[in-house]
């Protein structure tokens, strides 16, 4: 099989409000960067893009095709989209150029979530005809699910508070956190709950931004001469609609995704989890099997900044500029889609 | 089923959904611009193009626009058509005439009404200008000009459309 | 070049949108209309409220319908202290997953009560019906604590 380089990886910072930009005004810094540190112009030279989106975040329609004033599509380029995480594009990209299709890829994903009430937006991405028509917000669904960790002895919410704290303490290091300090155990402990049983700070924050990432053949990496990573595997899978009919303390999805990837194959120095609620960040290091030797989200991951369709890309992004600096050899990133950790995509790296 | 009543078949089951929309760095520019009856674009760096309404970005070769570039209210029909239909809470009633108009001094079109013509006559090449709204009801509004009317020019070639200078058709023939 | 004033403008997006619900989910919305509810033998033989066309697990197509209690017990819940203004409650309240008596899988609804403490997981709860019932989900307003 085709082995894949990740040559370059940029995002922006995580933000509240990304105020008074549109989506191309989002997204256009971010490529020059990522194509500078590729050593390419513009999509004209990669063979293919692919993004991921959601219209629904800021309720512009079409909000990706406006996106893609940001590529230079003339002459005409082999685009495609996703509306989903990122994460989803970059799984797109791999496969075409696995079939042969490319030889290398720009994927990018972004989200201007600040515009509209996401928990609430989020509630119509449910079932139509039992969830979406009761408005049930995606705060309230993971409170459901923590409550089940909660009550059945796998979790405490001293637990929960030192996913928070090292969250917070570890985004110290990142420059693009939303929200970054040091915070102890006690200091989130000692907030009242929010939708109990979760705590604010158990919950991502809402943020604006957008990453990208340029992928290529091996062969193609080489060539251009940058340091790369190899993506020796990805792997998606997702489970019922129905929540109840879920085993919400576990995540088997995400376990299946990391075998199909070959997680197990190595050791794994890093693992970045787009945990958006502190719970579900124990769930998945458990379904994961992840343990001491592994580093778990030293960027901070989604609890200090959650850019809704492209958090699932900077997963993957940080873990590529681990390796690429030396830090790990072998890591994995994990991304999320839908309620309840619903869907779960594993990628596994690898030092070139 | 315990009473004679019809199987439910489907369900009205509406979304509504509330944003607070917020215009980009390059749109807000351009409505604060026509605020004060000026219409003004973006030059792309690399291609030169002139867009308007401004996005930011140029389309065809993905680069930032930043240089400020102010275009005529004398416009060229690049394309248009006649609306038979009525739409929906739209005030304008039909027939009426919706257009692709390249501005004097910009590249690229974008949409308008034509007014103040005989439809049948209405064509591409044609030279129209902008009707404003009285100053006093100027807003951050693309819909602070009317509509655009024909004016007694003559006709832009089809390969010159979208060419012209911001001094316009007449200017452009005394180079 | 500097930043311009920022231009901002509330909108609402609305979807109109009708369903067709199918003969499974109409029977249950057919059924709620009668204040009943109906669930579905899943393919292991365990009942799922409300009803799905298929089984997640096997693919099979469920049709053996069941009718469960109107009272059930939290399987877990959320306290919402301060409800949004999408919710249906404008008040504080649970969302709950509900095991209805006869039923094998939680559905989730809200839960009205005065106050947090009075909601536990395993607290008995029964159905509240609206005045008018449509065949909707909401034709169950909510649950209060039985
Ligand atoms: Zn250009």
């Amino acid at each position: 099989m085709t082995d894949i380089a990740i040559v370059a990886y940029q995002q922006t910072d995580a933000v509240s409000d990304a105020g008074a930009v549109n989506e191309v005004e989002l997204i256009i810094p971010v490529l020059g960067r990522v194509f500078e540190q590729a050593g390419l112009t513009n999509s004209q030279d990669v063979d293919f893009v692919c993004s991921g989106s959601c219209d629904y975040l800021q309720g512009a329609a079409f909000a990706f095709v406006l996106g893609v004033d940001a590529l230079g599509a003339v002459p005409p380029i082999k685009e495609s989209h996703v509306e989903m995480d990122a994460a989803w594009a970059l799984y797109e990209s791999i496969l075409k150029i696995r079939m042969g299709h490319a030889e290398s890829a720009l994927v990018y994903g972004f989200g201007k979530s600040s515009p509209g009430e996401l928990p609430i937006v989020l509630s119509q991405q449910l079932d139509p005809y039992y969830l979406a028509p009761q408005w049930i917000d995606a705060i309230s669904l993971a409170a459901l699910q923590a409550r089940q960790m909660l009550d059945q002895g796998l979790v405490s919410e001293r637990d929960m508070a030192e996913v928070v704290a090292r969250s917070r303490n570890n985004a110290l290091n990142n420059p693009h956190a939303q929200l970054a300090g040091e915070v102890s155990v006690d200091d989130v402990l000692a907030e009242d709950t929010y939708v109990s049983p979760l705590r604010k700070a158990d919950c991502c924050p809402v943020s604006d931004g957008a990453s990208a990432m340029i992928i290529a053949t091996v062969e193609k990496a080489e060539e251009w001469g940058k340091p790369y990573a190899v993506i020796s595997g990805i792997d998606h899978r997702i489970e019922t609609h129905n929540l109840g009919m879920r085993d919400l303390t576990d995540s088997l999805s995400t376990r299946q995704a990391a075998e199909g990837a070959g997680m197990g194959q190595g050791r794994v120095d890093v693992a970045e989890l787009y945990a958006p609620f502190s719970h579900q960040e124990i769930i998945l290091t458990r379904a994961l099997g992840l343990g001491e030797e592994t580093s778990i989200n030293p960027s901070g991951g989604v609890l200090a900044g959650n850019m809704m369709m492209a958090s699932g890309l900077s997963r993957v992004g940080e873990v590529f500029d681990r390796i690429v600096s030396g830090e790990a050899e072998r890591g994995i990133a994990h991304a999320t889609s839908g309620p309840c950790l619903q869907h779960n995509l594993v990628t596994v790296l690898e030092k070139a | 089923m315990s009473e004679e009543q019809d199987v439910i078949t489907g369900i009205e089951a509406p979304v509504y959904l509330k944003y607070n929309f917020t215009a980009g760095a390059a749109a807000a520019r351009f409505l604060h611009q026509i605020k004060k009856g000026v219409l003004t674009g973006q030059r792309c760096p690399s291609c030169q193009q002139v867009y308007i309404p401004p996005r930011g970005s140029c389309a065809a070769c993905g680069c930032p626009t930043e240089e400020e570039v102010e275009v005529a209210d004398k416009a060229t029909i690049q394309s248009f058509t006649i609306v038979t239909i009525p739409i929906p809470n739209n005030p304008i009633q039909p027939p009426y005439i919706i257009a692709n108009l390249v501005a004097d001094g910009a590249n690229i079109s974008f949409l308008h009404l034509i007014s103040e013509c005989v439809n049948e006559d209405v064509h591409i090449g044609q030279r129209v200008q902008a009707l404003w709204k009285p100053e006093e009801e100027w807003d951050y509004a693309m819909d602070n000009i009317r509509y655009f009317r024909p004016i007694d020019e003559p006709d832009v070639p089809v390969e010159m459309i979208g060419k012209l200078p911001v001094t316009g058709w007449e200017g452009s023939a005394d180079d | 070049m500097s930043q311009p004033e920022v231009l901002q403008q509330s909108f609402e997006l609305g979807f109109t949108y009708t369903r067709s619900v199918g003969p499974v989910v109409g029977r249950f919305l057919t059924e709620l209309r009668n204040r009943n509810i109906v669930g579905i033998k899943a393919s292991d033989g365990r009942v799922v409220v409300p009803p799905m066309e298929y089984d997640p697990d096997t693919a099979e197509e469920l049709s053996e319908f069941v009718e469960v209690g109107q009272e059930g017990e939290i399987v877990s819940f959320a306290w919402v202290k301060e409800p949004r203004e999408a919710h249906p409650m404008d008040r504080p309240f649970a969302w709950a997953m509900i095991r209805l008596d006869g039923a094998d899988v939680p559905m989730i609804h809200c839960v009205a009560a005065n106050a947090e403490s009075d909601v536990a997981t395993g607290a008995r709860v029964k159905a509240v019906w609206a005045d008018e019932t449509i065949g909707f989900i909401t034709d169950i307003r909510c649950f209060e604590l039985a």
